[in-house]
């Protein structure tokens, strides 16, 4: 066991410098000079630019800037924005918890539906029910989510008007913040319009960033449970007269659900990635937002440091993942 | 050795199906994926005859005609048959004109990822040494970053358009493509027939390209075909985030964008196109799942 954890914590030396370097050439590779954009419409004399060029170190050869650059990063300093002049880590660990409460909430709604669907599917084979999941499934698989998202806004929040717009909560609340999840803050300030606030501005989001995993659950479970349902071992049970709620319930889930993990922690670090919509859409003050932002107004900084930060995030998530399946199926941990 | 040189004596009462016969009756049974044919076979006629079929020009502006609702509505008129965005045009004209793009995005996506995708997996396939691990390692950088938060990277490095938007979206399944590819070939290296080729004097780029990437196409294909589907997808969430094609472009997930503004106002601005992304991009995935239950020996009954 500690030798696998020790090659899957080597293999993020490498990641983590591929990501540093995409991040680097990010901001060197943009066409036009960054000192010009820095300055503005304002503009800048020759003697000025020259000076500015040696203070950033802009002078100096790409990999000397790229070793400087990997220091500042190692240090923990992403520089700070352009627009805001915060550092741009703050910022990020500001906006980080709405991403995350966003992202768990639809992970859950997913796993929530997904598995049971799924479940259902398998065991009623080519009725109705197996059909309609699988059709849904295909649908939403095939879903643009920020047409997805607007749908959604249309029917619930204009139509019914039963949801907010956008947003995280309501103005008039303010909520101590203790978790950084405002759900949990809410529920413990004790104020009931609060969570309800939360809650409502929360769902719609939660749905349209959960639907493509809950798609890929379904289908990922059915298929699975499936397999193990044809199983030697599943005849056996049924022929010791076990009722077949404890057959498919605990014999089969067991092992049909240990793919269905490794989809859903591949998921949970594209779910930040598909937050990037999502958080558009719904104006959903997380870190997606804070990027598209960013990217609009050529704060580089924010953009560098974002994609760095983000990246390193579903690094690590991914590499819990990778151990925790370790962990749970001894197969993979001794096939090297 | 010599009974090879005898001809085959063997009497058959019926010739085996040929390859493709026996593709089609695999495929064709599968109701999904015709469906999935047909729709994108009537999406390639749209896309060629759009200026035939397209009651307007997609860029052309009426004054006379801001918001229009679809006909069925109150106030709709024939003239705009699903209606008109904010500045008069005609949406039904510019679906129609918005097929040629996503056809275009898909295709081009899949042509450059897989042309590549086939010479880097070839290459990391036939030499497995230092170059097959750094490739495959870079690959592995690529695939721990998030396709879209990716995409949206190289384009902020290449500058907003249609055409840097497609290579990012390239980019981002490249390694789908490398995987695969060589994954195949390492099965297929194995071969006798490989070593027979290899004897009788083959050149290694023979090898690669003439012998052995003919016998790894059945899984590409797949990819390809469900790669068209998510590039088309991609594509338009970078064109929704005013990254890819560019107003007054008529590209799905730009007309989205440009049209959110007015999402509580005029719901057919927003629901149409992106009814037409999905349209297409179910149709891409069921064909896809069908190919592949087709193509893929191991699941053969």
């Amino acid at each position: 066991m500690l030798r696998f954890v020790f090659t899957r914590l080597t293999l993020i030396i490498p990641t983590f410098i591929g990501i540093t370097l995409l991040t680097f050439l990010l901001v060197h590779a943009v066409p036009g000079d960054p000192l010009e954009i820095l300055a503005g419409e304002r503009g800048i004399t020759a003697a000025r630019h020259a000076q500015l060029l040696h203070d950033y170190g802009l002078d100096r050869p790409l990999y000397l800037q790229y070793l400087v650059y990997m220091g500042h990063v190692l240090r923990g300093d992403l520089g700070l924005s352009l627009i805001t002049h915060a550092p741009v880590v703050d910022e990020f660990r500001q906006l980080f918890p709405a991403t995350v409460e966003l992202s768990l909430s639809a992970m859950l709604f997913a796993v929530l539906f997904g598995l049971p669907a799924g479940i259902v599917a398998a065991v009623k084979r080519n009725s109705v029910f197996d059909h309609g999941v699988m059709g849904v499934s295909l649908t939403g698989y095939s879903m643009p989510i920020f047409w997805w998202g607007l749908l959604l806004i249309i029917l619930f929040s204009n139509t019914l008007g039963w949801t907010p717009v956008s947003g995280r909560i309501a103005v008039e609340y303010d909520v101590e913040p203790v978790t950084g999840f405002l759900l949990i803050d809410a529920l413990l300030s004790d104020d009931e319009g609060a969570f309800r606030s939360a809650l409502s501005h929360l769902i719609l989001p939660m749905i349209a960033l959960g639907t493509i995993p809950l798609a890929v659950i379904a289908r990922m479970t059915r298929s699975s449970m499936l397999e193990v349902l044809g199983e030697d071992y599943i005849r056996t049970a049924r022929a010791k007269g076990l009722s077949p709620f404890f057959v498919v319930g605990v014999h089969a889930l067991r092992n049909a659900l240990i793919p269905v993990i490794t989809v859903i922690g591949l998921y949970v670090g594209s779910l930040f990635a598909g937050a990037i919509l999502t958080e558009t859409i719904f104006s959903w003050p997380g870190v997606g937002h804070w990027l598209v932002e960013g990217i609009n107004r050529r704060d580089y900084p924010v953009l560098q440091g974002g994609v760095l930060l983000i990246g390193s995030v579903i690094m690590m998530v991914n590499l819990g993942v990778d151990l925790l399946y370790g962990l749970i199926n001894p197969r993979i941990r001794y096939r090297r | 050795m010599a009974a090879q040189n005898e001809p085959l004596i063997l009497e058959t009462s019926a010739a085996p199906p040929t390859p493709l016969r026996e593709f089609w009756s695999y495929f064709s049974d599968n109701p999904g994926a015709v469906a999935g044919l047909v729709v994108i076979f009537v999406i390639v006629l749209l896309a060629i005859f759009a200026d035939v079929i397209s009651p307007h020009s997609p860029v052309a502006t009426h004054d006379d005609a801001f918001l229009k609702p679809p006909f069925w509505e109150e106030g709709g008129t024939l003239t705009y048959p699903l209606g008109t965005d904010a500045i008069g045009r005609d949406m039904l004209s510019r679906i129609i004109h918005g097929t040629r793009y996503s056809l275009l995005i898909g295709s081009i996506v899949v042509l450059i990822s897989l042309t590549l995708g086939i010479v880097i997996g070839l290459t990391a396939g036939f030499f497995q040494g230092v170059v097959g691990i750094l490739i495959m390692r870079l690959m592995d950088v690529i695939l721990t970053i998030p396709g879209l938060l990716l995409a949206i990277v190289i384009v902020a490095i290449l500058g907003p358009g249609l055409t840097n938007a497609m290579i990012s979206v390239a980019v981002v399944y490249l390694p789908y493509f490398v995987r695969i590819t060589r994954a195949a070939v390492i099965g297929e290296l194995a071969k006798d027939y490989v070593t027979a080729s290899r004897v009788n004097g083959a050149s290694t780029p023979r090898l690669m390209f003439i012998t052995v990437l003919p016998n790894c196409l059945a899984p590409l294909i797949v990819q390809a075909t469900l790669s068209f589907s998510a590039g088309i997808i991609d594509a338009a969430a970078l064109g929704f985030l005013g990254l890819g094609a560019q107003p007054p472009t008529p590209e799905w997930g730009t007309m989205l964008a440009d049209s959110r503004e007015f999402v509580l106002r005029a719901w057919w601005v927003v629901t149409l196109p992106g009814l037409a992304i999905l349209i297409t991009v179910l149709a891409g995935n069921l064909m896809g799942d069908g190919l592949r239950d087709a193509l893929d020996p191991r699941l053969k009954r």
